[in-house]
């Protein structure tokens, strides 16, 4: 592979210089050599790569909605280098094989690093513990470990998940959903929507109660808790009370959340089905304020394609979830840089460095210094353009962007020393 | 009009024309032929995917007696089960060449979902919670009926109450009924046990009440709603018992009830429960006339939705 | 119009005055003319059908349910019978119904059984005849009368089925581009028929 010179980048906000790429590391500009392949980012920024600690890559079992190599596909599109592919494929990924499977599949067919979750309980059945340990040791190194799609609601299997993955400084990532509060055909934010429109309701509660109990736990095992997909103001006060007693909790925040609410659902499209739901303009202020004071650490995609059949059925009855990869860091910059909430700096760290940190990536979310992996993404900051569906890597069309004008900041996207996306190629 | 998916699709005009001509089709029922020609040529699909055979042979009736051709599609059980999306039931249904879809549908807004879907006209018979507008069109004709038997020229509910006694939360002819009768002006009070108050009730253009027989001495039209006993267990009240002292219209409420005030249920009835015999066989129990009112009113909107050029 | 002022026995000549391409509007009978004319008829319905027995006069909506009440009303004062006067509404009957948006209905009220009475349909204007065609259509899903006439106040001719009235108050010539106004005391406020230039062919009368 030639060396690879980027001149003229913005990094991270601290004034222009140039970047050189060898065998996937980053090396003086001044050694490259003669036959270099030059990339022009004047005027760009350059961002370590993104870090998406929640993807729904789908296989094995629906090769028809997304597979490894397009869901990468689409995440190199978004500027991510890495992605934690969550459990819930078929077969479930709760065993050392499984997990090693997924790791190859990436290994062989991703155009990011792929890091598989491993399930907490056996078949995501939430009674047994699955094979923590083994799947930590196996060449996959599991770290991250959630049932996402189902709640950990048993308290003592919390606790066993907790105190087991301090062996080999694991997280137990919680999708935080009482099923008593909120039943599995709970989909909609509980409230004059959701009475008006006749749908389940999904109260804030059902998530806060989970939380406000699994921090209680986290601080008992002296263990780490991640919070997945954090949708209201009532469970980051109970984020942001937890931290001030140090307890070791970390959340991340779905673009979707930080911009879209219950409004969307008032047509009954498919489209904005999601779990968590999208919830009314307070819990995203609150969220957004939260991800800004940094009581959320990270922006999380929970990229979820599905084929088009799964989404067409009646409201209650289609599946949950969006796309995420490839328009996630566009809503970033919209709701928070835009907005003034946050700078590239804190950007940066919320959608690189701070995933990287808690999945405990040694090549991600790195300073670009030389020595270190090549993960980064060219950005422009002021290109935008109208979101269109089927201008996607992705196998599935459940965007919930279509026809919005939104940034269009990715310009391109390396990972380890390989150009995995350029616009306009 | 194209479609009929909710009672707030009507101002008091376009509801006023469809009690007046209901008027005119309750007529077809006393004459040796009962049709009129209006939709022949013109094709009416029930597509039902909830059982209701009252409501399916009401409309049923309803566009044979124009003359339409009436074909009856049962699509019970899950979609998802079965693996057909709702997405392509509806189209292939559509593909048939059909002018309108009558569907009713156990989820909510799928109605909505199937007119995005086909250019042939959609009227909801009932989806899931939501609503169930032509159940809201005859409870209404059916009240202006029995209001105009003291004022014959009666237009508006204006200054009338009706209280909605029941499951407000799971119910689709409450929610129906909320926006037809405020929208012809009257008072509407919702009484239910806390736990069966929707979310957001206090949003509403209503009144909501957890005491009924604070209200009771107020209405002129109390319109009690179908209990289902399978809500004991989802814990929404305790036992049948409690629910019918609570909220049940017992025969002391009857006699409690204001003087010229009349009852009204949209059916089924759980006699014992959320009315006792006395009070659906009382003399000013309207539910008789609440079932021989749906052919008509859905003779009305079916002639409304399909009777002019496209 | 005759000068003498009495009742003209036949209305064997029609009525001059259609001019050569007048724009105005002009009045071709006032309410005096259309009193006897309603008077005449009335005679010549119960000279016709030998008396006033199994008769029954079905208007349709709107005018022709008020010119029945008229001559039901002559009908009395001569015979001293009380005539049953019905309205007989035609809309869901036409064959024009998807042509145009969804037309609002009209009353139908049926005073006594149809079947074995002989019906008068009576209507302002007679023009195509479709409305006659809707009207006979109509009443046959009502009963088997033993037999239907019609009687009209204004036959403005131009045919399009073969349809004629057995009772006529007036014929007038019209061209197509016209329309006939017929107003009436009990609907409009006053008792006039005119000629109008019109532009709108969807006035309502087929």
């Amino acid at each position: 592979m030639t060396d690879l010179l980027i001149r003229g980048a913005d990094i991270l906000g601290n004034g222009r210089s140039d970047l050189a790429v060898r065998n996937g590391r980053f090396i003086e500009p001044a050694d490259v050599a003669a036959d270099v392949e030059r990339l022009d980012a004047d005027g760009l920024l350059a961002l370590p790569g993104l870090v998406d600690l929640h993807t729904h890559l789908r296989e094995p079992g629906r090769e028809d909605a997304e597979t490894v190599q397009s869901g990468t596909l689409a995440a190199a599109r978004g500027g991510f280098t890495a992605v934690l592919a969550m459990a819930n494929t078929t077969p479930v990924t709760d065993t050392a094989e499984a997990a090693q499977h997924v790791a190859a599949l990436g290994t062989r067919d991703g155009n990011a690093q792929v890091i598989p979750v491993g399930a907490v309980s056996k078949g995501l059945d939430g009674v047994e513990l699955a094979e923590l340990g083994l799947m930590a040791r196996s060449g996959a190194r599991v770290r991250v470990f959630s049932d996402d799609g189902h709640c950990i609601s048993d308290a003592r299997l919390m606790r066993r998940a907790l105190e087991y993955v301090r062996a080999f400084d694991g997280v137990i990532a919680q999708h935080a959903q009482d099923p008593q509060l909120a039943t599995v055909s709970a989909c909609c934010h509980e409230g004059e929507i959701s009475g008006k429109l006749g749908l389940p309701g999904w109260p804030a509660a059902a998530e806060a109660s989970v939380v406000a109990r699994d921090v209680q736990i986290a601080e008992l095992t002296r263990s780490r808790l991640h919070v997945c997909h954090v949708s209201c103001a009532e469970t980051v006060d109970v984020i942001r009370w937890a931290k001030q007693r140090n307890i070791n909790v970390t959340a991340e925040v779905a673009p979707h959340h930080l911009m879209l609410t219950t409004i969307e659902v008032l047509g009954y499209d498919p489209t904005y089905k999601v779990n968590p739901p999208l919830r009314p303009s307070e819990h995203v202020e609150a969220v957004r304020e939260a991800l800004a004071d940094g009581t959320i650490d990270a922006v999380a995609t929970d990229h979820a394609p599905h084929a088009r059949h799964d989404k067409e059925h009646a409201f209650a009855e289609a599946a949950f979830g969006m796309l995420g990869l490839e328009t996630a860091l566009a809503v970033v910059v919209e709701a928070m840089i835009n907005s003034g909430l946050l700078d590239w700096r804190q950007l940066a760290k919320r959608m690189s460095i701070m995933p990287a940190h808690i999945a405990r990536l040694a090549d991600q979310g790195r300073p670009m210094a030389v020595g270190e992996t090549a993960n980064l993404v060219l950005v422009d900051p002021d290109a935008r353009r109208v979101v269109d569906r089927n201008d996607t890597a992705s196998l599935s069309r459940n965007n919930p962007w279509h026809g919005r004008e939104l940034p269009d900041p990715v310009v391109a996207t390396i990972w380890a020393g390989r150009v995995t996306y350029r616009k306009g190629q | 009009m194209r479609h009929l998916l909710s009672a707030a699709d009507l101002d008091r005009t376009q509801i006023t024309d469809i009690f007046d001509l209901a008027e005119e089709m309750a007529l077809v029922q006393g004459r040796p032929v009962k049709k009129l020609p209006a939709l022949r040529g013109r094709t009416v699909v029930n597509l039902f995917f909830e059982d209701s055979t009252r409501t399916r042979s009401s409309f049923e009736i309803a566009g044979k007696w124009l003359s339409a051709d009436v074909i009856n599609i049962s699509a019970k059980g899950s979609s998802v089960s079965k693996g057909e999306s709702l997405r392509d039931t509806v189209l292939t249904v559509a593909a048939m060449g059909v002018d309108a879809l009558v569907i009713r549908h156990h989820a909510s807004g799928a109605p909505w979902q199937a007119s995005r879907w086909i250019d042939a006209h959609v009227l909801n018979a009932g989806d899931g919670t939501h609503e169930h507008p032509t159940q809201a069109l005859l409870d209404a004709f059916t009240i202006r009926r029995h209001l105009r038997l003291s004022a014959p020229d009666l237009m508006s509910f204006e200054g009338k109450t009706v209280a909605i006694v029941g499951d407000i939360t799971h119910s689709r002819v409450a929610r129906s009924n909320v926006l037809l009768l405020t929208t012809l002006g009257a008072q509407v009070i919702l009484i239910a046990p806390p736990t069966l108050l929707p979310a957001g009730v206090d949003s509403w253009p209503v009144l909501a009440c957890t005491d009924l027989d604070e209200v009771l001495p107020h209405a002129d039209i109390v319109m009690m709603l179908r209990v289902q006993r399978e809500r004991m267990s989802g814990g929404y009240f305790p036992t049948p018992r409690e629910y019918t002292i609570g909220y049940g219209l017992t025969r002391p409420r009857l006699e409690a009830m204001k003087s010229g005030a009349a009852i009204c249920h949209p059916g089924p009835m759980n006699r014992g429960l959320e009315i006792s015999a006395d009070a659906a066989d009382a003399a000013n129990s309207l539910i008789l006339d609440q079932v021989a009112a749906g052919v008509s009113v859905r003779m009305s909107v079916l002639y409304e939705l399909l009777g002019g050029a496209e | 119009m005759s000068s003498t002022g009495a009742p003209q026995a036949m209305p064997d000549e029609p009525t001059p005055g259609v001019g050569t391409g007048s724009v105005d509007s002009r009045v071709v009978l006032d309410a005096d003319q259309i009193a006897r004319v309603c008077a005449r008829m009335a005679h010549q319905i119960l000279e016709a059908n030998r008396g006033a027995q199994d008769l029954v006069l079905m208007g349709i909506p709107t005018r022709g349910v008020a010119l029945a009440h008229r001559l039901a009303t002559v009908m009395d004062e001569v015979e001293g019978v009380d005539l049953p006067v019905g309205a007989l509404d035609v809309t869901m009957y036409r064959d024009d119904l998807r042509r145009q948006p969804t037309r609002p209905v009209g009353h139908t009220h049926l005073p006594v059984e149809v079947d074995g009475s002989t019906v008068v349909l009576v209507d302002d204007v007679l023009y195509t005849g479709r409305t006659v065609r809707a009207a006979l259509d109509a009443l046959g899903d009502l009963g088997r009368p033993r037999a239907v006439q019609l009687a009209v106040l204004v036959d403005r001719g131009h045919r399009e089925l073969p349809i004629h009235a057995d009772h006529v108050g007036k014929y007038i010539p019209t061209r197509t581009g016209e329309h006939v106004g017929v107003k009436l005391v009990e609907i409009d406020g006053i008792d006039q028929v005119s000629i109008e230039p019109s532009g709108d062919p969807f006035r309502g009368e087929i």
